[in-house]
């Protein structure tokens, strides 16, 4: 399997560095006798996006929550752009955000005032331009003073993704950033994280179960299943690999363990991982 | 950029995040009436009933007619150490309640920044309680709470620390253990109540008790309340004790809520947070 950094547009953007964005060094998280993530390394390219892909339970929310610092791994080390997590979090938070379906924003408070402690807390300068700025980026202006819990799902996806800009991360970690948004919705969200990350030359890492936002935005995927990386590379890579002119194809193989579905050239080591694992299932 | 910003405070304590914090408790108390409506409604109850209670049993009984006002004024401490905790307490659970923890714990934000911010609000909450309070105790029962003077100072820190300890204790068990631990946030401190000896001395207790007594901070309050009220002697003997152990209570609480939020980030349970 590719671990290695994998060739991504964006690494050439400014701001990219010689360290990776992220470095996950055989991370595990055992919870009691369950192994969520299990002996997991992969490097994430300064200016790349990548889409953490795999089923229910197959370890990405877990991935992610270690990335920052949320979970702690059992063993193995992450590494968020060039400093051991969690251990030098202080000197990393500032320079990253996320959004998650796991967390919202205080229900009570507008989106202006929940902007406005969050931009407080990531001691953001020139605060009430940013909000500006956002407001008219994410077009939230109809709803800014309207208290966040009253918000549609869409719009609520909206104020989570400002919240996620307001410090203008250099690393962007995003759990399912378009889950319940209608078509046009989901779309322009896409469109905008897109426009972010070539304008600051930010990092995304994002796991999501839509197939078609992966492949329309990610420069590289991971797919995990079952706490272990099935396969990494470039959408088009896994596609030609698996013989399938969809990641959604390439998803429901890994999935149901059709391994037959890989193409006669794809690597012996990858065909042999997805048969190992198969006989895996079967003796499990 | 703002990355000059955050470096520049990602070492120490930085008061921008937790006037951030005071900030985002207080929108939310200005945008619950029910909420600021609470902050007053029980004060108000304790002390029309307890202010009652001493008017009638100071017409009936020689020695509580001697020491007017050590009801009324245990009434109000006491309310000051339990609101206190709860005023701590609530602010932490509203971010649970409103499953926002995860955004502050990937936040620059710092556990010793969180909590100083929590101990803020909670002065700010008990001081919309315990003013009308203390108000309504001298016009109704005309007790001027704030006549007992300097001493007050010294009852009112040494009840506020112990209130802060026992709630950055439950508030790390609530972090740890999710909503499901939250009865502990209102139950606690009524474990400590009869061994603080509120509204009776603490040789009252048996021997054995009173050790434990001595062991709580509100006890030499309490105590030394009645010693200015009865006695008109102020004991700063006992103050300085109260201190003392409302120092080291106030680092084992610090040091257990570090451990449980190290707990909770093992056991994953910052994601949820739910039961």
């Amino acid at each position: 399997m590719n671990q290695n950094e994998g060739t991504s547009p964006g690494s050439s953007l400014p701001g990219a560095m010689t360290s990776p964005a992220i470095e996950v060094v055989h991370l595990t998280k055992l919870y009691k006798t369950t192994r969520a993530v299990d002996d997991v390394s992969f490097r994430i390219a300064r200016g790349s996006i990548t889409g953490l892909l795999g089923g229910n339970g197959a370890g990405k929310t877990t991935t992610i929550a270690m990335i920052m610092g949320l979970v702690l791994p059992t063993s193995g080390q992450v590494r968020v752009l060039g400093h051991p997590m969690p251990e030098h979090s202080a000197s990393v938070l500032g320079r990253m955000n996320f959004e998650s379906p796991y967390v919202d924003m205080p229900m009570r408070l507008t989106v202006r005032q929940n902007l406005t402690i969050f931009g407080r807390l990531y001691a953001v300068a020139n605060l009430r331009q940013r909000i500006a700025e956002l407001t008219a980026d994410l077009d939230l202006n109809d709803f800014l003073d309207r208290a966040s819990g009253k918000l549609s799902a869409g719009q609520k996806t909206r104020v989570a993704l400002a919240k996620a800009l307001i410090n203008r991360p250099e690393l962007l970690l995003l759990d399912e950033p378009t889950a319940s948004l209608d078509p046009d919705t989901a779309d322009w969200v896409r469109g905008h994280l897109d426009a972010y990350r070539k304008a600051r030359g930010a990092t995304i890492l994002l796991a999501s179960h839509n197939m078609l936002e992966v492949e329309r935005l990610c420069d590289r995927v991971i797919i995990m299943k079952r706490g272990r990386i099935e396969d990494d590379d470039s959408p088009a890579q896994i596609m030609a690999r698996y013989n399938r002119t969809t990641l959604e194809d390439v998803f429901l193989d890994v999935a149901r363990g059709r391994t037959n579905a890989l193409s006669s050239d794809a690597a012996p080591g990858l065909r042999e991982d997805n048969a190992s694992n198969k006989r895996g299932e079967v003796a499990s | 950029m703002s990355d000059i910003a955050v470096t520049a405070g990602s070492r120490g304590i930085a008061l921008h995040r937790i006037g951030a914090m005071i900030l985002r408790y207080w929108y939310l108390l200005l945008s619950s009436w029910p909420r600021l409506l609470e902050l007053v409604y029980w004060p108000t109850v304790q002390i029309i009933t307890w202010g009652f209670l001493q008017n009638y049993i100071a017409q009936n009984a020689g020695f509580f007619a001697r020491a007017g006002g050590t009801l009324i004024g245990a009434v109000i401490l006491w309310d000051i150490l339990f609101r206190g905790q709860l005023g701590f307490s609530i602010s932490f659970l509203e971010e649970m309640w409103a499953r926002n923890l995860g955004n502050l714990m990937m936040s620059p934000l710092k556990p010793i920044e969180f909590l100083l911010a929590l101990m803020a609000m909670s002065l700010v909450r008990l001081a919309i309680g315990i003013i009308p309070m203390t108000g309504l105790a001298f016009f109704l029962f005309h007790f001027n709470f704030y006549g007992i003077g300097l001493p007050l100072i010294a009852f009112f820190c040494n009840l506020i620390f112990t209130s802060w300890a026992v709630g950055i204790f439950v508030s790390g068990l609530v972090l740890r253990n999710g909503l499901g631990a939250e009865s502990i946030v209102w139950t606690l401190m009524f474990a400590i109540m009869p061994l603080s000896c509120i509204y009776y001395p603490v040789s009252v207790l048996p021997h054995w008790l009173q050790l434990v007594a001595w062991t709580l901070p509100p006890t030499y309050v309490f105590e030394g309340m009645r010693a200015l009220l009865v006695d008109q002697v102020f004991r700063a003997d006992l103050m300085i004790e109260a201190a003392a152990i409302n120092a080291g209570l106030l680092i084992a609480s610090f040091a257990a809520f570090l451990a449980l939020l190290r707990s909770a980030r093992r056991n994953g349970s910052l994601l949820g947070g739910g039961e």
